[in-house]
């Protein structure tokens, strides 16, 4: 009785900061899952991607890849330079997951953007149980994702209207995560680096091979620019 | 075309390199050990320098010299932008900067 008291206690109080990413997981995983099946994959290959991958970027260029020729590495690689930003997330979280037990492996499994941000800043009530909290915003955001991806595939089978241009909602999503960062953030120069570079790579390298010359402008540009970044660089 | 295997493996790739980005600092920097400076200081500053990154990611394969010369990107950006600085709200602005552009490139451009 009171193991369960406990669990619907941390469940009740994670819900609340999920709501926003059950809105937009629905309608961000609908349109994934109908993505996909415009793309010619069946109902429950969306499903099926957003359960084991979990990674919203991702999936929507495991599509792409989907597409292409069989090669395994490019799959790989591609995915690992598309989710490098979750080392730092994993770094940001190596204390707060510390002493999790068992459930320390889903929450480090379930670190998406969203997950991430909700499970680092929330202020969690004193007599809730921080690793159940956590464990439940991770559970309820893959959930909602998986759902509303489920959804659209089944519904895209069914809903023959014109998807042209629906893949820009990834632009639109990356367009956003930015936008809250510039707004957030006091100094711009890590952004502006990050813009100068990818732009400067995507110039030289061409669409199909920049991001990772870009990956290694960025480490470079920062490292160089560390003092001037840790002082608080251009305003 | 790929056959089913191919694909189920393909998106087994993509999930084991998923797991790994996001294992990979609990494996380099097991609970209880220092991590070094030099990891703090770029777990504070990438994240704003790979944001601008995926926005250019995304935007790759956009042709400013042929086509529509990235005038209906540059309309739906414009929008979104717009949106969120004036609703501050997510959903609206990814929501209504997709269907503005998928407007401009079924019936416009």
């Amino acid at each position: 009785m009171k193991k369960d008291n406990r669990y619907l206690k941390a469940l009740a109080a994670a819900f609340p900061h999920t709501i926003p990413i059950l809105m937009g997981f629905s309608f961000l995983g609908m349109t994934y899952g109908i993505f996909m099946t415009a793309s010619g994959f069946p109902w429950w290959y969306p499903c099926l991607t957003s359960v084991v991958i979990f990674a919203g970027s991702a999936e929507f260029v495991a599509v792409n890849l989907l597409l292409g020729a069989f090669d395994l590495a490019q799959a790989f690689f591609m995915t690992i330079m598309i989710n490098a930003r979750h080392v730092f997330y994993g770094i940001s979280m190596l204390e707060k997951y510390k002493g999790m037990g068992l459930k320390k492996f889903y929450l480090i499994f379930g670190l998406c953007d969203e997950s991430f941000s909700i499970n680092c800043t929330a202020n969690i009530p004193e007599d809730v149980d921080k690793g159940l909290f956590m464990l439940f915003v991770t559970i309820l955001d893959h959930s909602y994702w998986v759902l509303g991806s489920s959804l659209g595939g089944i519904f895209g089978n069914f809903l023959h209207f014109n998807t042209t241009g629906l893949d820009f909602v990834m632009t639109a999503m990356f367009v956003v995560i930015f936008l809250e960062q510039w707004l957030k953030e006091k100094d711009h120069l890590s952004a502006l680096i990050g813009l100068f570079v990818s732009t400067a790579a995507l110039l030289v390298f061409g669409a199909e091979s920049f991001l990772l010359p870009a990956m290694a402008g960025i480490l470079v540009s920062l490292t160089l620019m560390r003092k001037r970044l840790e002082k608080g660089g251009v305003k | 075309m790929m056959t089913m295997s191919q694909q189920l493996m393909t998106i087994g790739a993509v999930a084991l390199a998923t797991v790994i980005t996001r294992f990979l600092p609990f494996i380099v920097f097991p609970a209880g050990k220092p991590q070094p400076k030099y990891v703090g200081f770029l777990g504070k500053f990438l994240p704003g320098a790979v944001f601008s990154m995926l926005v250019v990611f995304c935007l790759k394969n956009v042709s400013i010299l042929s086509g529509s010369h990235g005038i209906p990107e540059l309309i739906a950006i414009t929008a979104v932008v717009l949106l969120h600085l004036y609703k501050r709200n997510m959903l609206i602005s990814i929501a209504g900067g997709t269907v503005l552009y998928m407007l401009l490139v079924q019936l416009v451009f």
